[in-house]
């Protein structure tokens, strides 16, 4: 299972032709339907919001893009400008920074869980699949005084601490995964060769798995975007993430905006949708190997 | 990923030894930990202590320390922190010195028939949910296992709701059942005079919020099966062809044991992910009607937030905890037995 035999692999999937693809256009719309519909609300007004029976067909606006960024003061004519730019950036930075960190950390211990096992080899993998397992609810009490206590609560080292250490069992599995695939022979034989430790993790080890490290990103990625919980509880005004700030935008005497809300959750659906668009292949090649079968 | 590891890490046990071996013959050449020369890559400082640490021997330790570092600050202290909390009488918003009770909150918990019952609903729940998520995610992935114009496009939208987040998800799900403005209710009351309120019953905001967790996870199923399906090798369908096998033997014989262990790894993550499902919940219909779809994660809330038995709650989540690695124990253990026997 080297990466030389993966191209072959990638063409032994059967063809279809356009047929094949009205098919699954007509069922991925449908499945696509109950975003479309956000995407849609997000360009009506209040009133076609909540319209029945529902519209499919309305004249589009922008007003609730534009209330996202600013918001309309009461005194009428002036308008202010919200903290939501800052939100993406928090969200985009902490997001990915803690994934980086987690993929490489994880990366690492995999090579070492792989490669070079410990006494207790795999009780260690059980403990850290274990920490995956646990209810949030359950440490969020002590990581709270903890952080009251260091005073990380509400800043970025806080916040991006803990989602690194959310990803790692996750990292560690998945790319430990990939280097068992990979044919150790070869890397003795390297060894034998005279090539370094380090020749052999950077030149030989990681060089093949290249797809299957975009792979735990983009699910790495996926799963901190969203966080929620924590982000709640431990952001501070500065730091404050996304999802909070949505969450936040939904109190209120008039009850939910469900305009504003579908703008909010529309834009900060682009930069994820990019990532993973951009990263596809390598999403579907990086779960292919790794997980199947020699 | 646990499936496929367990499997391989009985092959890793039987390849250990071997693999281990030209290490060790190397390390003569290198020359040794101790004067760990430039020549080698690694002890370019030549100080004593770097060179103890970055000797091969304790390279593993060495790689595995950063991780297994974080992972002890930031949840199994927390963790712990939280076990000592359980043996005694603390409450969170309040500043009484706690006083140890011992097992009293464990015995509370255990003899709590409310337990049962949010067990027997995450059950319930988690079951449902993980079984349409099979479906749906393998039909889909059925559907995608060829090359055609536009897949790429086609796929993302498909994965798109993966992306979105729970909080989204609840309350727009939430919009689509409403009875007066939901699009669902619209839809179902154009076909009945009744008019339709699906969360009002027990049954519905169960089937409420298995639908709505179902469309968000199916597609992580989608992507474990594809990848499965993908990994076929076409000569095994060729000779099938020979033999005429008939499609439903060519999908048990060829197809099913591709996909097998990827389909027991998605089961195991998702039920461990739906689990723990609390804000589409918790949202959508905050445990109602009654209790009818308070999980155990959404009891756990109300415990640890609304009456902040802090103590109470941190016993009932090391009980979820055991639950949860009793599952994934009996599991894993499943695995390894066919895996022996298929060898």
């Amino acid at each position: 299972m080297t990466a030389v035999k993966l191209p072959r692999r990638r063409r032994e999937i059967g063809k279809g032709g356009w047929r094949h693809t009205a098919g699954a256009a007509v069922v991925a719309l449908i499945y696509f339907f109950p975003v479309l519909w956000i995407i849609l609300t997000a360009f009506k007004t209040r009133t076609d919001a909540l319209a029945i029976p529902p519209k499919l067909f309305f004249s589009p606006t922008l007003e609730n893009f534009k209330s996202v960024f600013f918001r309309q003061s009461i005194t009428a004519g002036s308008s202010q400008e919200t903290e939501f730019l800052l939100y993406f950036f928090n969200s985009i930075f902490i997001a990915g920074t803690s994934v980086l960190a987690a993929l490489i950390v994880g990366t690492l211990a995999a090579y070492a869980f792989s490669r070079h096992p410990l006494k207790g080899n795999d009780t260690y993998l059980f403990i850290i699949l274990t920490t995956r397992m646990m209810p949030p609810i359950v440490v969020i009490i002590p990581i709270f005084l903890m952080f009251r206590i260091t005073g990380l609560a509400g800043s970025y080292w806080g916040i991006i601490l803990l989602y690194t250490a959310f990803n790692i069992p996750f990292s560690v599995w998945l790319v430990k995964s990939f280097f068992d695939e990979l044919n150790p022979e070869i890397e003795d034989a390297a060894r034998m060769d005279g090539a370094t430790e380090r020749r052999v993790f950077f030149g030989m080890c990681l060089p093949q798995i290249y797809a299957g490290l975009a792979a735990t990103f983009v699910f790495g990625l996926i799963l901190t975007w969203n966080e929620f919980l924590f982000a709640l509880l431990l952001t501070g005004v500065d730091t404050r993430t996304v999802p909070v700030a949505m969450a936040r935008t939904m109190g209120g005497e008039v009850g939910v905006d469900y305009g504003l809300l579908a703008a909010i959750v529309t834009l900060f659906l682009i930069p994820i949708f990019f990532v993973t668009f951009l990263l596809q292949n390598q999403l579907l090649r990086g779960v292919t190997f790794g997980t199947v079968k020699r | 990923m646990a499936a496929a590891d367990a499997a391989t890490a009985d092959d890793a046990k039987d390849i250990g030894p071997p693999a281990r071996l030209p290490e060790e013959s190397a390390r003569p050449e290198n020359g040794g930990p101790e004067n760990g020369g430039p020549e080698n890559g690694r002890g370019e400082s030549g100080g004593g202590f770097l060179a103890w640490m970055l000797a091969p021997e304790r390279r593993g330790p060495l790689l595995v320390a950063p991780a297994v570092g974080i992972l002890f600050v930031m949840n199994i202290f927390p963790l712990l922190w939280s076990f000592g909390l359980s043996f005694f009488n603390f409450r969170a918003n309040r500043q009484d010195v706690p006083d140890f009770v011992g097992l009293r909150f464990y015995e509370r918990v255990l003899t709590d028939d409310k337990v049962w019952e949010r067990f027997q609903t995450t059950a319930l729940i988690v079951g449902s949910s993980v079984i349409l998520q099979l479906i749906v995610g393998f039909c889909l992935a059925l559907l995608f296992a060829k090359i055609f114009p536009l897949r790429r496009i086609l796929l993302m939208l498909v994965l798109t709701p993966m992306m979105l987040s729970f909080v989204s998800v609840g309350v727009f799900f939430k919009l689509y059942y409403e009875p007066t403005f939901g699009l669902v209710s619209w839809v179902l009351n154009s076909f009945t005079d009744e008019s339709f309120v699906l969360l009002a019953t027990p049954a519905g905001a169960i089937a409420g919020i298995v639908v709505a967790d179902a469309w968000m996870w199916s597609p992580f199923v989608m992507l474990l099966v594809l990848a499965g399906l993908v990994s076929v090798p076409r000569y095994l369908y060729e000779a099938a062809e020979i033999d005429r096998a008939s499609a439903w033997r060519r999908f048990w014989t060829i197809t099913f044991p591709y996909i097998k262990s990827l389909l027991l790894l998605a089961v195991l993550f998702r039920t461990i992910e739906t689990f723990k499902l609390f804000d589409i919940v918790y949202i959508i219909t905050e445990g109602g009607p009654g209790d009818a779809t308070e999980t155990i994660a959404v009891y756990l809330y109300r415990m640890a937030f609304q009456f902040f038995r802090t103590s109470q709650s941190s016993a009932l989540a090391y009980i979820v905890l055991f639950v949860v690695i009793v599952l994934t124990n009996l599991y894993l253990y499943a695995v390894n037995r066919r895996a022996q026997e298929m060898q």
